[in-house]
């Protein structure tokens, strides 16, 4: 049996003539936390966004769960509602509550009746402290909540893996702790997420794998202390000698 | 000009209470033909807008595309030749190609189309500014695109959309009194005939206080609403 | 589809009628010009005045603007051209026209510059004022050069209203284009003349109604 859930096979993508990805092999098991690292313009967020197809590959083939997502004529959509994302930018519905953000989906895609997915999308606002603000719209929200609610409505689909762009390169210094303490909670609970972020102390708190990025090619794949503390190659020691 | 003049041609109580009732019927035309137009021009005119933007995100087959220029020639025709002239071909010209409608009928087909193509570039115009990541985050939800833009776009786009919409659908109603020159009973064809029979204006006068009671507080609340949306 | 082309483009009829269609086009065009002229100065010394902030003016102008914009277009036609000569008034075809179009179209014209206006911060005119300058240099100078960007699409898209509006002339018997191109669908007993008119148009206005979209667009950003 298959240990992988994600399965990235030789991928390319071009956009335009400009080639960002330049062959992704990548494997990745249940419950890691594999953190996405590099300089800008790496194509670590393209990397990401290929993975639920929000960015077409232009070669190469992605499995998930054993299913080849690549292939013409598979469902785009029940992929895509077993796959959870959360964007730099939340990108939090403003004309919806909350608590209607978190039961959308569960409503017009699982077709859940309007109190099932009101108690599920109320028990992910807990998860993430916010059920006090349930009723709220996003403007009433600071940007750390608008973030947490956005981890709690991509939940509410019990997804298989999430992946996170940038999740606190939006935010005000004082707002990334909330927001990267759901985070580390999630793994801690055992969920495969796959992150691109700068904060490399999360990367040390929580990924069991990191991997480094630059120009489209992966240059380290290593646990966090390895990648940190040793890296093998030599453009990886220069970018964490910028960054450390 | 005098006083007595004014009275007696403008403000006429005798031919005002007399007119009063077969004006109001007209009235009641005038509204009718301007209800219908309202609803099936706004309908087909999101519609249109969906298609449109549809076609435009489904990038990868091209052949779509050509659905797009039908549309545009559509809204681009509708939108540059004048209501009147379109209300005569349709009334007048078209029975010449074996299709005959009756008047009250053509009116409404005429001031709907014309409707629809200025709610399309409207409505279209919204749609597209909406940031792009509010339909990826419903997608990767795994909403599908039309429940995205059912649930997630076109709720926001309509907020936008109200204003220009509301004074646009406000311009295509007062078009309506036009559907009297393809001799619809409407208010206006009822005020000229009265004014002939008796020789007097004031029908005319009470049909233009009848239209501005009709359309002074739709003209306020789309001005209500343009202060609303500045905000 | 033939039948299509007899009685929508036949030549023979449109050779026939072409020079009347002309004339039509010549009318509408002399009527569009000067009424979008006359509203537009109506709109703008009355969009200035309101900025006065007199009380009673400005009630008469508020009066005057939701009046004519609640009341549609063809009522006033009837009422300056049918109504008027019971009280004296008595206006040939194409003056009514030029006056109902310009009472009308000065309305919307106040309410687009009159936003214009509003849009330019105080304190621009504060600036000016302390600099010296009166009302009406303050105006000219100062505020309307800057109120010009703003206005430039609703105006564009207000002017090609009226240029459509002028058909309504037709109805009061102006030999206007649209007058024409009926006149000659009665006696050709072929509707080829109005869709030559609704051509005629749309080759007219088709600039004017990119034209106004692109500015809209523009001033968007």
């Amino acid at each position: 049996m298959n240990n992988a859930l994600v399965e990235i096979d030789n991928l390319h993508k071009y956009f335009g003539r400009n080639e960002v990805l330049k062959g992704i092999n990548l494997k990745m098991r249940r419950q890691e936390v594999v953190c996405l690292l590099g300089p800008s313009g790496a194509g670590k967020s393209t990397l990401l966004r290929c993975i639920n197809r929000l960015e077409e590959p232009t070669s190469g083939r992605i499995f998930i769960d054993g299913e080849e997502i690549t292939r013409h004529g598979v469902n785009l959509n029940l992929m895509r509602s077993e796959i959870g994302m959360v964007f730099q930018h939340f990108n939090l519905f403003p004309h919806l509550t909350a608590l209607e953000n978190c039961s959308l989906a569960l409503i017009k895609v699982r077709r859940m009746s309007r109190e099932k997915a009101e108690e599920r999308a109320m028990t992910m606002l807990k998860q993430v402290g916010l059920e006090a603000k349930a009723k709220s719209k996003p403007r009433q929200l600071s940007g750390g909540q608008q973030q947490r609610v956005a981890i709690a409505r991509a939940l509410s689909m019990d997804p298989k893996l999430m992946l996170f762009d940038e999740p606190t390169s939006a935010l005000d210094p004082e707002l990334i702790g909330e927001v990267l303490e759901a985070m580390i909670k999630l793994a801690e609970a055992g969920m495969t997420m796959i992150v691109v972020t700068h904060e490399m102390g999360f990367a040390r708190k929580a990924a069991t794998r990191v991997c480094v990025l630059d120009n489209g090619l992966i240059l380290e794949d290593n646990t966090p202390d390895k990648v940190f503390d040793s890296p093998e190659h030599p453009r990886t020691r220069e970018f964490l000698s910028k960054i450390l | 000009m005098n006083l007595r003049d004014l009275y007696y041609y403008f403000f006429n109580p005798k031919f005002f209470i007399l007119t009063l009732p077969e004006l109001l019927k007209g009235l009641l035309v005038t509204v009718e033909i301007a209800a219908l137009s309202l609803a099936f021009g706004f309908l087909l005119g999101l519609v249109l807008a969906v298609v449109r933007v549809a076609i435009r995100h489904a990038g990868r087959r091209p052949i779509l595309k050509v659905l797009n220029v039908p549309i545009v020639l559509y809204v681009d025709v509708l939108r540059a030749i004048p209501p009147l002239v379109t209300l005569v071909i349709v009334y007048y010209a078209l029975p010449f190609i074996s299709i005959t409608i009756p008047r009250f009928w053509a009116a409404v087909l005429t001031f709907t189309v014309i409707l629809s193509a200025f709610a399309e570039e409207i409505f279209r115009a919204t749609i597209e500014a909406i940031d792009p990541g509010q339909i990826e985050a419903a997608r990767s939800l795994g909403l599908s695109y039309l429940q995205s833009m059912a649930s997630v776009v076109i709720p926001q786009a309509f907020k936008i959309a109200l204003p220009p919409l509301t004074s646009r659908l406000i311009a295509v109603t007062k078009d309506v009194s036009l559907a009297s020159v393809i001799g619809v009973a409407d208010l206006l064809k009822k005020a000229r005939a009265a004014q002939s029979l008796y020789a007097n204006p004031t029908p005319l006068l009470s049909a233009a206080l009848l239209f501005t009671l009709l359309f002074l507080p739709l003209v306020r609340l789309s001005m209500f609403l343009e202060k609303r949306l500045s905000d | 589809m033939e039948s299509l082309i007899y009685n929508f483009f036949n030549l023979e009829v449109i050779l026939k009628v072409r020079y009347l269609l002309w004339l039509g086009l010549q009318v509408t065009l002399k009527l569009s010009f000067l009424s979008l002229f006359l509203a537009i100065l109506l709109g703008l010394v009355l969009a200035v005045l309101r900025h006065l902030r007199l009380p009673l003016l400005n009630a008469l102008i508020i009066v005057y603007v939701d009046l004519f914009r609640a009341l549609p277009t063809i009522v006033l036609f009837m009422l300056v051209y049918f109504a008027w000569p019971y009280i004296g008034i008595a206006l040939p075809r194409y003056w009514a026209a030029v006056v109902s179009l310009t009472i009308n179209g000065g309305a919307y014209f106040e309410e687009i510059f009159r936003a214009g206006i509003e849009s330019i911060d105080k304190g621009q005119t504060e600036a000016a004022r302390t600099l010296g300058l009166n009302f009406l240099q303050t105006m000219l100078s100062v505020i309307l050069p800057q109120a010009l960007r703003v206005v430039l699409a609703p105006a564009t898209s207000n002017s090609l209203e009226l240029i459509k509006t002028t058909v309504l002339a037709s109805v009061i018997a102006l030999p206007e284009l649209m007058k024409q191109a009926e006149q000659a669908h009665g006696s050709m007993a072929s509707p080829t003349p109005l869709v030559m008119a609704a051509i005629i148009f749309l080759v007219m206005l088709w600039p004017l109604v990119w034209l106004a979209g692109y500015l809209e667009r523009k001033l968007a950003q």
